[in-house]
C-alpha cells in the first residue's frame, strides 16, 4: 500500500516537513513494514513553470516535419524575470522550438527552463535546433513522468486549470508530494485505505485521528428507494452468503470528460493507479480513502434490476479487460435481466462500462465473502484492487458511506445530480463479542499490563469494552474481522504498547536427551566421507522421469520404474521426484567439469521418494481441532515412503599428479570402497556381489546386500551412460540407502579382545574361476583358517598366461594370532592347509 | 703399502711404533671404508701386533708374561683409537646421508586432500548443537507431506493465498492431497502428536516452494524451526531463547528486536530482526525470520489443551543465515555444487 503524504497529513498530525521515511519509521514500530519511497522530486527538479504561448509559428523543414517556433511568457507581465540561469532571457520571454501542434496561441502550459531535470536525467538547457535558439522546453505529462498520453504538449485548460503565468507548475500537478510504501499483513484489509494507515499512524505515535469515513455526511434521509437489487446465493461457501450487503446510488447528468484534478491525479499516481476518467478515478480514489472497493455503472447500459447470485452454467462475461471469460458455478456474479454484468469483488464486466457518452452512473458499493471472492480470483486469475481488499475483509458499515463519499465527489469534479435514490440490500455481518479473560494477555507476553492500559488500548484501536464478571467483554470494530479470539486482543495490546517491552527469559527446558541415535550416525557418515577426500553437494531433486528410469532401481522387475511426480513442476521437463540421489550428483560434475575441475570425489545424501500402494489421503480434517487417531494413521498411510539415500562419484586421479608420484586414476574400486567406507563408519558388514543394473558397466557392477537384502549399488557407469551423459571417462559411482544401514547399525559397540602374543604371517594364492567373487573365497579361507586366523588381506588378482582360460589367482595375507600363546609356525601352517582345503572343496582353488 | 715389519713381542719401541702406526692410520681414515681397511690393517691377522702377539709362544716362561702385558696394553690402545674413530666416522656419516636426504619441503603436494561438508548442512549442524546445549532435542519429518499437517494444522484456512499452486508443490495427483512441505512446520505438529508434553524441540530441513532460482530465490531451501509448548510459557520466554541463539551464532554483541507481523500459526505474532555486529558493511539490524506464540487452534489440532499448555514458535531460512552470517552472496553458489565453494569452508562454518 502506498501512501501519499499529502494525503495522511488530512487524517493524522503527520508533520508537514515530514519525509517518506519519517512515517515509515512510525508505521514499522505497529507492524505495517517499510517497503519503498516514491518521490517524484528524486528524478524531477525546476526551474518548472506556467507558461503562456504569445507566439506560434509553424517552420516547415526539409526533412518534412513541421515545427512550431514560439514564444512563450514565464513570468507575469509587469513583473521581471528572476532567474538567472543560462539561456533564461532576462525579458521573462523564451524562444522555445516545439515540435507538438496540440496548442494554440493564449494556452497555457508547462514550460521547463534550462536547469530543470526531468526523469530519465534528461538536463534542459538552451541549444541549437532547426536555426534557432531554444530555451527550455513545453513538455508533455510524459516527459514529466505523470501521464503516458503522447499526444502533445500538456495544455493546462484540459485539466480545468487557469494559473497565473510563472506559477510553480510543479506545484500545480502535486509533484512536490511523496509517498511511503509499506507492506501490509494478510490480517489486516482495513490497513489497505488511507483511514487504515492513518488511524495505526495515530496508535503509533499517540496523536489524534480524524477518521475520514466520519467526515461523510449520509443524505439516506431524503433517498428514495433506488435500483431493485436482490441478493440470491444459491450455494454459499461454508454456508457464508457470498454477499451480506448490497448498496446502490444514482447520480445523473455528469460530465464523463470532465478533467480528473491535478491533485486527485497526483495522489492516484503517486498511490501506483493511473488517471483515467473521472468516475473511474473517483472510484479508486474513493476506494483508497476509505478501503472499500466500488464501481460506477452506465445506468442506461442496465437493464432493470440487480441481481447478485452464482453464475448459471455456461454463463460468460467479457470482462472490462475485453477477454471473455468462462464463469464457474461457484462465481458469485452481479446480473442485470440479460445476464452477468461483473465478478463480484473481482472486476466489472465491459457491457456497462462508464464511458464519454456516459450522463447517469449507479454506484455500487458492497461487501463480499472473503472466500467467494478469493476463489474467483484464481480461478480468473484476476488479482484487482478490489479483490486484494475484499480478500482481506472490507468494513461492512462502509458500503453507504463510501458510496455517499463516490456521489459527492462526482457531483464536485464531474457536474452531476444526487438523483437521491439508495438501495441498502442485506444485512452487514458485524464482529461478535469477545471473552477476554484480564490475566491472558501477562499469561501469553510475560508483561504485567494494567488493568487501564488494556482497556485503553483496546478502546483506541475502536473496539467497545464492558465489564462481564471476572472477564472483559470486547466487540471488535466493524474493521477488523481479523479479531475473533482472545490470543488476536492480546496482540493488539502487545503491539500498541510496544513488542519492545516484553522482558527477556530464558525457558528450562527438561533435560534434553541429545542427539539421536541416528543423527549422530549421519554426522560421522557424512564427517568420515568428507575426511576421506569426498566433496559434499546438495542438489534438487527434481528430475526427468528418464533420469529416475535410468539411475533409479535396477530394472530386473520388468515392471516400469515407480515415481512420483509433481502437479506444478517449475521445469514441464523435470517432473518427477527423484527415487535416486545420482542424477543431481552427476549435474554437479558436469558443472565442475565445464569450470575446469576433472579430478572429482563428490557426494551428497537426501531424501528420495517413492510411491506406495495408499498415496495420500481423499480427505483432509478440518481447521483447529484434533483429528484423532484413526485420521492421523490414515494421513500417514498416505505418506509415502522417504528413505534417506547417500551416493557418491569419482572421477579422474587422485592425488593429483603430484612430484614423484603418478596420479592414481580412480576407478570402479573407489566407488566401492566409498560405499564400504560409509559401511565401515557405521560399524555394518556390506555383501559386496557381481550384479547387473541398467545405468552401470555390465562387468564393473557391485551390488551392495545388507543381511542379504539389496541396498544400493556401486561400480563404473556404462561406457554409452558416461557418453550420453557427457561425463569424464570411467566414471565411478556408488548409491546406498543410508536409512537401512544406519537402521542395521548397532547402537553401542563391544569391545573385541586384543591378544599382545606375536602374530604368525603367512599367504596364500589360489588359482579358482575367474567367476568367483574374491569376498566369496575370503569369506570361505577365514571359515577354513578357524579362530586363530586374525586378519584376511586380498593383496593380489592376476590372470592370464600360466593360469589357464577362465581362471585367475587370487593371493591373499593371512594373520594369524592366538589369545594365549605364541603361535608356532606349524600351527599356523595347519591353520592355512584347513583354509586352502576348504576352498579346494568348495570352488575347487588349486594352489599356485 | 708395504708390508709393515713385525716387532719382537719384548721391543718396547717397536710395539709402540706399531701402535702409533696403527693410531696415526685410523686418524688417516677418512670414512667408514677407509677406516675399515686400516682396522683389517693394524688389528687383522696379518697387523703387526697380531703377529708379534703369535711369537709369545716361542718367548720363556717369564718373558711370556712382560710380553704378554706389554702388548696387551698395546692392542687396547690400538682397539680404543679404532672405536673413537668409528664413532666419530659414523657420526659424520649419518649427518652426510641427512644433508643428501634433503628435499625441497614446498613441493610436497596434497596426497590425500581433504573433502568437504557442504557448509549448510554445517551450520545446521551448529544450530542443533546450540539448541542442543540448552536441553532441546532435534526433530526431522517427511519432505513429501499430507497438505493438512503442511497447512490445516498449522491454522492455514483451504483460501490461505499461500496455498495457491504458485508457492507449493503439489504432487500428482491433486486428490491425494501431498504436498513438498512448504516450511518445516509440519514437524512440530508431529512432535506434538507424538511426544511427552512439555516439548522443546527444533525442526531443522530442507523445504520447497515454487520461486525460480537467483541470487536470493531458491526453489529448494532449508529452514530449522523452534517450538516449546509448556506450562507458563510466555513471550519473554520466547525472546530470551532467541536472544541467547544470536548471541551463539553472530557474537556477544548480538541482539534481536520483536515487530508486530501476521502468520496464521502464531497470535501474537512477530518479525525477528537480528542486530548483527560483524555484518558485511557494518553492524545493522537484519530480517532474520517469524516467531510467536502459537495460535490456540494449532495446539488444540495437535491434541493440546490450549488452556492448560502455551507454547512460542519460531522459524528462520538456513541459506538466509549463511549469506548474512559468512557473506555469501549468491544464493546459486549453495546449489551449483562447484566444489570451490564447499571446500573453501571445509569441515567448518
Amino acid at each position: 500500500m502506498r501512501i501519499p503524504l499529502s494525503w495522511i497529513r488530512e487524517y493524522t498530525q503527520f508533520p508537514a516537513e515530514g519525509t517518506a521515511e519519517d512515517l515509515m519509521a512510525e508505521l514499522v514500530k505497529v507492524g505495517l513494514e517499510e517497503e519503498d519511497v516514491h518521490r517524484p522530486t528524486d528524478e524531477l527538479s525546476g526551474p518548472i513553470v506556467v507558461g503562456e504561448v504569445l507566439e506560434k509559428i509553424p517552420e516547415p523543414q526539409s526533412n518534412g516535419k513541421t515545427i512550431n517556433w514560439c514564444q512563450v511568457r514565464v513570468v507575469p507581465e509587469g513583473s521581471t524575470q528572476t532567474l538567472t540561469q543560462e539561456g533564461i532571457d532576462p525579458s521573462g520571454v523564451q524562444g522555445i522550438v516545439c515540435g507538438a501542434h496540440n496548442f494554440e496561441v493564449g494556452d497555457k502550459v508547462v514550460v521547463t527552463l534550462p536547469g530543470a531535470v526531468l526523469p530519465g536525467d534528461f538536463r534542459i538547457a538552451a541549444r541549437k535546433t532547426y536555426g534557432h535558439v531554444s530555451a527550455g522546453m513545453i513538455a508533455s505529462v510524459r516527459e514529466l513522468g505523470i501521464g503516458e498520453d503522447h499526444d502533445g504538449i500538456l495544455v493546462l485548460s484540459t485539466l480545468g486549470l487557469d494559473p497565473a503565468v510563472g506559477a510553480d507548475a510543479m506545484e500545480l500537478l502535486g509533484l512536490y508530494d511523496s509517498a511511503a510504501e509499506i507492506n501490509v499483513t494478510p490480517d489486516r484489509g482495513y490497513a489497505f485505505s488511507l483511514r487504515g494507515v492513518a488511524r495505526e499512524y495515530s496508535h503509533a505515535t499517540g496523536t489524534p485521528f480524524i477518521d475520514p469515513a466520519e467526515q461523510i455526511t449520509t443524505d439516506d434521509d431524503a433517498a428514495r428507494p433506488g435500483l431493485e437489487v436482490s441478493l440470491s446465493d444459491q450455494a454459499p461457501i461454508y454456508g457464508v452468503d457470498g454477499c451480506s450487503r448490497f448498496v446502490t446510488r444514482k447520480v445523473t447528468g455528469i460530465d464523463p470528460k470532465a478533467p480528473t484534478p491535478p491533485w486527485m491525479a497526483s495522489r492516484l499516481r503517486l498511490a501506483g493507479m493511473r488517471s483515467i476518467s473521472i468516475a473511474v478515478d473517483v472510484s479508486n480514489y474513493v476506494m483508497l480513502e476509505l478501503g472499500q472497493p466500488n464501481h460506477c455503472y452506465d445506468a442506461a447500459k442496465l437493464d432493470g434490476g440487480i441481481q447478485v447470485r452464482r453464475a448459471a452454467a455456461g454463463e460468460k462475461l467479457i470482462t472490462l479487460d475485453e477477454k471473455e471469460r468462462s464463469l464457474h458455478g461457484e462465481d458469485l456474479v452481479i446480473a442485470d435481466a440479460r445476464g452477468a454484468i461483473g465478478i463480484a469483488g473481482v472486476m466489472g464486466g465491459a457491457r456497462t462500462e462508464v464511458d464519454d457518452s456516459t450522463s447517469a452512473v449507479i454506484v455500487e458499493a458492497a461487501h463480499f465473502d472473503p472466500i467467494s471472492v478469493s476463489r474467483s480470483k484464481r480461478r480468473h486469475k484476476l488479482p484487482s484492487e478490489a479483490s486484494k481488499r475484499f480478500e482481506r475483509g472490507v468494513d461492512p458499515q462502509l458500503a453507504p458511506l463510501a458510496a455517499q463519499r463516490v456521489v459527492d465527489l462526482l457531483i464536485q469534479l464531474a457536474g452531476g445530480t444526487n438523483a437521491a435514490e439508495l438501495t441498502d440490500a442485506g444485512t452487514p455481518v458485524l464482529p461478535e463479542p469477545i471473552a477476554l479473560d484480564p490475566a491472558l494477555p501477562e499469561k501469553l507476553t510475560g508483561v504485567a499490563y494494567t488493568q487501564e492500559q488494556i482497556q485503553a488500548t483496546l478502546t483506541a484501536i475502536g473496539a467497545e469494552v464492558t465489564q462481564s464478571g471476572d472477564q472483559l467483554l470486547v466487540t471488535p470494530p466493524s474493521w477488523r474481522p481479523d479479531l475473533s479470539i482472545p490470543a488476536s486482543l492480546v496482540e493488539e495490546i502487545a503491539r500498541l504498547i510496544g513488542y519492545d517491552q516484553i522482558p527477556s527469559r530464558l525457558p528450562v527446558p527438561p533435560a534434553g536427551r541429545g542427539l539421536t541415535v541416528s543423527q549422530q550416525r549421519r554426522r560421522s557418515v557424512y564427517a568420515g566421507l568428507a575426511a576421506a577426500g569426498f566433496t559434499e553437494v546438495l542438489s534438487y531433486p527434481f528430475y526427468s522421469e528418464a533420469a529416475n528410469t535410468l539411475f533409479g532401481r535396477a530394472e530386473d522387475t520388468g515392471e516400469p520404474m515407480p515415481m512420483l511426480r509433481l502437479a506444478n513442476p517449475i521445469a514441464s521437463q523435470h517432473p518427477a521426484l527423484r527415487t535416486t540421489v545420482l542424477p543431481g550428483l552427476l549435474e554437479a560434475v558436469r558443472r565442475n567439469v565445464s569450470r575446469g575441475f576433472t579430478d572429482l570425489a563428490l557426494f551428497e545424501a537426501g531424501l528420495v521418494f517413492l510411491p506406495k500402494a495408499q498415496l495420500g489421503s481423499a480427505t483432509i480434517p478440518a481447521l483447529g481441532a484434533y483429528p484423532g487417531e484413526d485420521v492421523l494413521a490414515d494421513l500417514d498411510a498416505g505418506i509415502p515412503e522417504q528413505p534417506l539415500h547417500i551416493a557418491a562419484v569419482v572421477s579422474g586421479a587422485e592425488p593429483a599428479e603430484l612430484p614423484g608420484v603418478a596420479g592414481r586414476r580412480r576407478d570402479w574400486a573407489d566407488a566401492v570402497d566409498a560405499a564400504e567406507k560409509v559401511a565401515d563408519l557405521l560399524r555394518v558388514q556390506l555383501e559386496v556381489t557381481q550384479g547387473r543394473h541398467q545405468a552401470f558397466h555390465p562387468g564393473r557392477t557391485a551390488e551392495l546386500r545388507l543381511n542379504g537384502i539389496r541396498v544400493g549399488y556401486a561400480g563404473e557407469l556404462h561406457p554409452k551412460v558416461i557418453e550420453d551423459q557427457d561425463l569424464p571417462a570411467r566414471t565411478s559411482v556408488m548409491e546406498l540407502d543410508l536409512s537401512a544401514l544406519i537402521a542395521a547399525a548397532p547402537e553401542q559397540v563391544s569391545a573385541a579382545s586384543i591378544s599382545t602374543f606375536p602374530p604368525t604371517t603367512q599367504d596364500v594364492s589360489l588359482i579358482v574361476a575367474q567367476t568367483l567373487p574374491a569376498t566369496i573365497l575370503e569369506s570361505t579361507l577365514a571359515e577354513g583358517a578357524g579362530s586363530l586366523l586374525e586378519d584376511i588381506e586380498l593383496f593380489d588378482v592376476y590372470s592370464g598366461e600360466h593360469i589357464g582360460e577362465g581362471k585367475k589367482s587370487l593371493a591373499y595375507g593371512l594373520r594369524f594370532r592366538a589369545e594365549d600363546r605364541t603361535l608356532t609356525a606349524e600351527e599356523a601352517s595347519e591353520a592355512r592347509a584347513s583354509a586352502v582345503a576348504l576352498a579346494a572343496e568348495r570352488h575347487g582353488a588349486v594352489q599356485r | 703399502m708395504s708390508t709393515p715389519e713385525t716387532p719382537h713381542p719384548l721391543d718396547e719401541s717397536a710395539i709402540e711404533r706399531s701402535v702409533e702406526e696403527a693410531i696415526a692410520a685410523f686418524a688417516a681414515a677418512g670414512d667408514l671404508e677407509e677406516l675399515k681397511a686400516a682396522r683389517l690393517a693394524h688389528t687383522g691377522d696379518k697387523a703387526p701386533i697380531v703377529l708379534a702377539n703369535r711369537q709369545i709362544g716361542t718367548l720363556d716362561k717369564t718373558e711370556k708374561a712382560a710380553a704378554g702385558k706389554l702388548l696387551g696394553g698395546a692392542r687396547g690402545k690400538i682397539q680404543k683409537a679404532l672405536a673413537a674413530r668409528t664413532e666419530v666416522l659414523e657420526v659424520e656419516h649419518a649427518e652426510r646421508i641427512l644433508v643428501e636426504e634433503t628435499v625441497d619441503v614446498t613441493a610436497a603436494g596434497r596426497r590425500r586432500p581433504l573433502g568437504a561438508r557442504h557448509p549448510l548442512s554445517v551450520l545446521q549442524e551448529r544450530v542443533s548443537d546450540v539448541f542442543i546445549a540448552m536441553g532441546w532435542e532435534i526433530a526431522e519429518g517427511p519432505e513429501i507431506e499430507s497438505e493438512w499437517f503442511n497447512f490445516d494444522a498449522l491454522n492455514i484456512a483451504p483460501d490461505h493465498p499461500s496455498r495457491e499452486m504458485q508457492d507449493t508443490f503439489f504432487v500428482e495427483p491433486p486428490e491425494a492431497h501431498l504436498v513438498l512441505r512448504t516450511h518445516t512446520s509440519p514437524v512440530q505438529i508431529r512432535s506434538l502428536l507424538s511426544r511427552e508434553l512439555p516439548v522443546y524441540v527444533l525442526c531443522p530441513g530442507k523445504t520447497f516452494r515454487t520461486d525460480e532460482l537467483d541470487a536470493t530465490h531458491t526453489p529448494v531451501f532449508h529452514q530449522f524451526e523452534g517450538i516449546a509448548v509448556d506450562k507458563g510459557l510466555t513471550m519473554a520466554d520466547l525472546k530470551g531463547t532467541l536472544e541467547h541463539f544470536a548471541r551463539r551464532m553472530l557474537g556477544e554483541d548480538a541482539a534481536i528486536r520483536l515487530r508486530p507481523a501476521y502468520f496464521p500459526f502464531t497470535e501474537p505474532s512477530a518479525e525477528l530482526d537480528v542486530w548483527h555486529p560483524e555484518a558485511k558493511g557494518g553492524p545493522r539490524w537484519i530480517e532474520w525470520g517469524g516467531c510467536g506464540m502459537i495460535n490456540p487452534a494449532v495446539l488444540r489440532a495437535a491434541g493440546v489443551d490450549p488452556e492448560e499448555y502455551t507454547g512460542f514458535a519460531f522459524g528462520m531460512g538456513i541459506e538466509r543465515t549463511l549469506m548474512f552470517r559468512n557473506g555469501v552472496p549468491d544464493m546459486r553458489d549453495m546449489i551449483e555444487g562447484d566444489i570451490r565453494f564447499s571446500q573453501h569452508f571445509g569441515m567448518e562454518v
